[in-house]
């Protein structure tokens, strides 16, 4: 029973693991890779916990197969902190207390950097269609819409 | 909706507040930095050497008699170690009842834990299995082959009431009732609360309005799956890694559904993602004790979504009938509530709440709310946010609303006029003391969203609502390290932020700065007992005792310096975080961090505990107001602005204050305008995932206003209030109410989706 | 239990190798948002999958003849970044720009959209507005399939074993003329259509409708070509009264079921709605150019 063996880098650290065909990048980011960041919600897209960027392009690892993988850049929530600076996001979600229980805030935290670099000011409108992937049931959304608006200011003096 | 309409949210240190260093200040919380970098391990975040995968075979059948389940294909498969039915757990008898909040039966969880006789609603596990990988463990589920007999079914409260209805259980005989039947039926209680004379007061009345209302079951839609590991070794002792709002409830649970002492199992909290009420019981856990102890392993056990939906919460759809009569100028004079809920497979909808909660914002002198409890082939219903009040709130507030507009009074009017104030008798029992309903209908009248215009197809509404609140027992210990820094040690899961608002409080009563407290959330091995998570008392109750640790841990900070100094106690001072000499000249002080240090030399080191059983928590009142849009040639509603307003006692954080107004006001949008369980002829869940059990998602909210309004509870010294519940309560009618103005037409039967909003608006015309 | 397998054809004559190999249990993976659910319920069991998107003509957009070949696997995020397709289709890209959350557009296509063949596919109606037409490969070689024609019932396609979709051809935009896509859901976004309604419309110098294309969604066992809705908008100037009889053909056209996202006497009204609001903003679009 041959498994596929999988070169990929992930955070900008090269990484190799076995998988079978049917495992999803999400399986093997939590299980082989030990990368418990990324949140299983649903596994059918509708929920946005296991977001992740996939050669810097937003999408739900639990609708990719973890063979895929093979030879692109996956960046995830453990690699959005800068060593022990926090992103602007993570520190404006905290100021903000744009979390409450806190399992959907690595995806969303994934979600709106990759809105932040693709659109680096946009309107309340915008970021709420942007981020309708990601499902809290604990906010409302109000503070998190809060906490990206203050992030992408300070982003834009940088 | 602009950033503009933020100007109108509380961020100022509050009035209410401002007398404190750290209550009512917005520190950053404790254990954010694990959650934002994703560090922070959820229940299913755990892994243990040589872990096996569990997996739950579940009935594909509403209703069935269980003739006989075949393991021994799946036991054969190579990888698979372990094999569970009902065969495997003890016999509960019927008089096992547990202890806590509301009595609980243990029979009855046990069955839905894993079914005995009878599958009773499509999802209820039968089996379960645990193996090597997750791939053999879904082909070993597969390999359980159980046979059916399989019965008529009923989902409907009021069609299992019929005297036809399939009945479910043999031994329910409807409590409440006089003569007590001598058949079974699915109807398990009748509940009636209420004072007065409501057939004199409807004489007395000049305008009446009565309408009958339904409401579908909902799902509490936490996005964490139910997960947990359990390992368990050869001397008894099984640990359990879970996410739960109650470790001790997950112990107790667990150790009576397995058979085992309390002592033989440690339940260890994981991060919580999401509850709302939904996990304060156990699915999993005994299921994979049990595979644990079958296989000598340790065992991962996780919910997928379409089983959390199909076996887990939900809440109580049902029906309402609400009748309300007045004098034509306001005057409240008679109003009556009669509910039929569906409980799910076993006993026990929260009926009575809705019957206690829905007339109790208002002073009336007649009052009556009947209650029916019904089981149906639904999933045994669990607690969410306010059980059983939304529904009430939902019937009763639509009423008023419609008894403003025959009034011709504005509905705010109307609800301050009839208020319940200090000292009015509640229709439920007590008499209140402060409380702050009248302040929420204040600040919503005086709030520029109550006097913003609107535009074509658009409406406003209003709606209030009432919740108890609860105290209970609670245990807190706080240790002081060398360094003068503190831990403060709870068992209760943050399902909030509420981390943050223990170590503000510590902090506020030892007078030292929030970032030298720690908290930390304890196992059951390590902590005192403490009630689970819910009912809105945390900030209260284990604040409480939070409070009193800490007071006991300055008594013992004074004393140390009375030594110190060769005093007596009297004469030492605690203030700003120093014992103060007041006999000293010179104003001899020594501070935590130096008492702390030294603490080897006055006697050892220096801890406090309090264990209680808190009483005083106040209740809660909220009043909402929502505008809505519709579209009139597809019924399509969208909510345009919201702003919640309640009082919340003491807001010792208020941030996580405002979050849970947001929240629960979210979740009641959804209630009201697309959630709902939809079920195929065959009782087959149809709708169990987030494509089409629809939440709110981001582009489907604006901005959430909110006012925190501050009318302390005598009963705590930060005058803290529960504040969780209360939001989810009037949004139901907020929206309805605001269609009904937008359309021109009253929708009375939840959720208010597009194709019931559109025969609505056509049939008017 | 045999291991799945899984293949990565680098081009078109790889894949069609691997598909005749694999036999019928093979089922291609594009952008994976609806495989990936169906493999993980059980609903589908396949013992190969083939990965289709090393092959450069499924990645490609390219103009062709004034219009343009879009790679059957171009995801949907990468399409709404191609301005120039954007600007002449519009109505093509709304609908596939409408699959989902942003996390789905990043892997969701157009061939995987069409051949999943579910009625309520949102980028259907569009491409089948704007005459779209699709470039087949199989065992037998290449052909042109219009896109109404390879939806054959739910789940089915028209596609015999071995074939995929390569690419879609938009043709070249004729002046004076706009599309448009709309879709009926219940929240604002990550729905399943209840009603979608895809038009394309030419107008003449003098502005009088010369050619015109209706399709739906969602409301029948396939995506539909409602030629008389088309009809009624040919020789006017889309003026109200021929948005109406627009409308009335729609909702005559209809044949949609009762199930969990709609009933059938909602979906056949809203259905008049949407086709008449879909041909106002083609209208716009057709008027500005």
């Amino acid at each position: 029973m041959a498994k596929h063996h999988v070169s990929a880098s992930v955070n900008g650290d090269p990484v190799e693991f076995l998988c079978d065909t049917q495992d999803t990048l999400l399986d093997v980011l939590r299980n082989n890779l030990q990368l418990t960041g990324s949140k299983e919600g649903c596994s059918t897209g509708d929920c946005g916990a296991c977001s992740v960027t996939v050669d810097g392009r937003l999408m739900c690892s639990c609708l990719v197969l973890g063979i895929e993988a093979d030879g692109r850049d996956i960046g995830t929530i453990e690699g959005v902190a800068e060593g022990d600076d926090l992103h602007p996001l993570q520190k404006h979600f905290l100021e903000e207390a744009a979390l409450q229980c806190g399992i959907c805030t690595p995806g969303f935290i994934v979600a709106a950097k990759a809105l932040l670099e693709h659109n680096p000011d946009p309107t309340e409108t915008e970021m709420r269609y942007w981020l309708a992937g990601n499902l809290c049931r604990c906010t409302g959304y109000d503070k998190i819409i809060t906490a990206v608006t203050n992030a992408a200011a300070e982003l834009r003096e940088k | 909706m602009g950033n503009e309409e933020q100007q109108f949210k509380t961020v100022k240190k509050s009035a209410a507040t401002s007398g404190y260093k750290v209550v009512g200040t917005r520190p950053v919380r404790p254990d954010g930095i694990e959650k934002v970098t994703g560090r922070a391990n959820f229940g299913a975040d755990l892994s243990l050497p040589g872990m096996l995968t569990g997996r739950i075979v579940r009935s594909p059948h509403a209703h069935a008699r269980i003739i006989s389940i075949k393991t021994d294909q799946a036991m054969a498969l190579p990888g698979v170690k372990a094999v569970v039915t009902s065969a495997d757990f003890p016999e509960i008898g019927p008089k096992q009842r547990g202890a806590g909040e509301a009595p609980i039966s243990f029979r009855d969880l046990s069955r839905n834990v894993m079914a005995r006789e009878k599958a009773l609603y499509d999802g209820h596990a039968v089996a379960a299995v645990a193996a090597t990988t997750a791939a053999i463990a879904d082909q070993a589920a597969a390999l359980i082959e159980v046979e059916y007999e399989v019965l008529p079914h009923v989902l409907d409260a009021r069609e299992a009431m019929k005297p036809d209805a399939p009945v479910l259980h043999d031994d329910i005989f409807t409590k409440g009732v006089d003569p007590k039947p001598e058949t079974p039926s699915n109807v398990t209680q009748r509940f009636q609360f209420g004072l007065g004379d409501t057939d004199a007061g409807f004489a007395e009345a000049e305008v009446v309005v009565e309408h009958d209302f339904t409401t579908q079951c909902v799902h509490q839609g936490y996005i964490e799956p139910h997960a947990c590991v359990v390992d368990t070794t050869e001397d008894g002792m099984a640990t359990v890694w879970a996410s739960s709002q109650g470790q001790f409830m997950v112990r107790n649970y667990s150790a009576t559904l397995c058979g085992m002492d309390i002592s033989k199992v440690r339940v260890l909290p994981a991060e919580i993602g999401g509850g709302f009420g939904g996990k304060t019981t156990v699915y999993i856990e005994p299921v994979a004790i049990m595979l644990s102890k079958k296989s000598g392993k340790p065992v991962k056990l996780v919910m997928g979504r379409e089983d959390v939906f199909r076996a887990t919460g939900p809440t109580s759809g049902g029906h309402a009938y609400a009748k309300i009569g007045a004098k034509k100028d306001g005057t409240i004079v008679a109003a009556e509530l009669t509910m039929e809920y569906e409980a799910g497979a076993f006993a026990g909808s929260p009926v009575q709440f809705g019957c206690m909660t829905g007339y109790a914002p208002y002073d009336i002198p007649n009052v009556k709310a009947v209650g029916y409890d019904v089981v149906v082939n639904r999933p045994k219903v669990a607690a969410y946010r306010a059980p059983g009040a939304p529904v009430a709130a939902f019937a009763v507030e639509s009423a008023l609303d419609d008894l403003a507009i025959k009034l011709n009074m504005d509905p705010i009017a109307l609800r301050e006029k009839n208020a319940a104030k200090e000292g009015t008798q509640a229709a439920y029992g007590p008499k209140f003391q402060r409380i702050g309903f009248v302040e929420t209908l204040e600040a919503a009248k005086d709030h520029p969203h109550y006097s913003a215009p609107l535009g074509p197809n658009q409406g406003r509404g209003v709606a209030s609502g009432f919740w108890f609140n609860i105290g209970g027992e609670s245990s807190a210990a706080i240790h002081v390290n060398e360094d003068g820094t503190v831990e403060v040690v709870t068992a209760n899961p943050d399902i909030g932020g509420s981390r943050a608002s223990m170590a503000i409080m510590a902090a506020e009563v030892l007078g030292i700065g929030v970032d030298r407290v720690k908290p930390l959330i304890a196992d059951t091995a390590s902590s005192a007992y403490s009630a689970l998570t819910g009912g809105s008392r945390v900030t209260f109750a284990v604040g409480k005792a939070v409070c009193e640790a800490a007071d006991e841990v300055v008594d013992i900070l004074r004393a140390r310096a009375a030594k110190v100094w060769d005093v007596d106690l009297e004469t030492v001072e605690w203030k700003d975080g120093a014992a103060i000499n007041t006999k000293s000249d010179e104003g001899e002080t020594l501070t935590l961090a130096q008492i702390a240090n030294s603490a080897g030399k006055t006697g050892g080191p220096i801890s406090g505990a309090a264990n209680i059983n808190a009483a005083g928590a106040g209740p809660g009142f909220g009043t909402h107001i929502c505008d809505v849009e519709i579209d009139p040639e597809t019924g399509r509603t969208s909510v345009i602005r919201y702003t919640a307003i309640q009082d919340v006692g003491t807001a010792i954080h208020p941030s996580y204050v405002e979050g849970q107004l947001q929240g629960g006001a979210a979740q009641g949008i959804g209630w009201a305008l697309n959630e709902e369980y939809i079920y195929d002829d065959k009782g087959r869940l149809q709708n169990g995932g987030f494509l089409d059990y629809r939440v709110p998602v981001a582009s489907d909210l604006p901005m959430i206003d909110t006012v925190l309004v501050e009318v302390p509870n005598p009963g705590h010294r930060f005058g803290v209030r529960g504040v969780g519940e209360v939001p989810i309560i009037p949004p139901l009618a907020a929206v309805a109410n605001a269609v009904a103005a937008a359309a021109g037409t009253r929708v009375n039967d939840l959720p208010i989706s597009p194709p019931r909003l559109l025969a609505a608006i056509d049939g008017a015309k | 239990m045999t291991q799945m397998q899984f293949e990565a054809p680098t081009s078109i004559d790889d894949a069609v190798r691997c598909l005749a190999a694999a036999g019928e249990s093979a089922k291609i993976l594009a952008g994976g948002t609806d495989l990936l659910v169906q493999l993980r319920s059980g609903r589908v069991s396949p013992e190969t999958i083939v990965d289709i998107k090393q092959i450069p003509e499924l990645r490609e957009v390219r103009e062709e003849n004034g219009g343009f070949r879009i790679g059957a696997a171009v995801a949907g995020a990468e399409l709404s970044e191609n301005s120039a397709v954007k600007s002449a289709w519009p109505g093509v890209v709304e609908g596939l720009d409408l699959i989902g959350s942003t996390q789905i557009q990043g892997r969701a296509s157009l061939g995987g959209n069409l051949c999943n063949a579910s009625p309520a596919a949102d980028s259907v109606p569009a491409m089948i507005a704007a005459g779209a037409i699709c470039s087949v490969v199989g065992p037998d070689g290449r052909r042109d399939v219009n896109v109404e024609d390879i939806a054959t019932g739910p789940g089915q396609t028209a596609l015999s074993s071995g074939e995929f979709v390569a690419s879609i051809l938009l043709p070249a935009r004729p002046p004076h003329s706009g599309d448009a896509y709309l879709r009926f859901i219940p929240r604002t976004e990550m729905d399943i259509a209840v009603v979608g309604a895809g038009v394309s419309l030419t107008l003449d110098d003098d502005g009088t409708c010369v050619a015109a294309r209706v399709a739906l969604g969602a409301v029948a066992p396939t995506a539909l070509l409602v030629e008389a809705a088309g009809a009624a908008l040919v020789g006017t100037r889309v003026d109200d009264a021929a948005l109406a009889n627009l409308a009335a053909a729609a909702s005559a056209a209809c044949n949609p079921i009762d199930d969990k996202r709609g009933t059938i006497e909602y979906r056949t009204k809203v259905a008049g709605v949407l086709a008449r609001r879909a041909a106002e903003t083609a209208l716009e679009r057709a008027r500005a150019n």
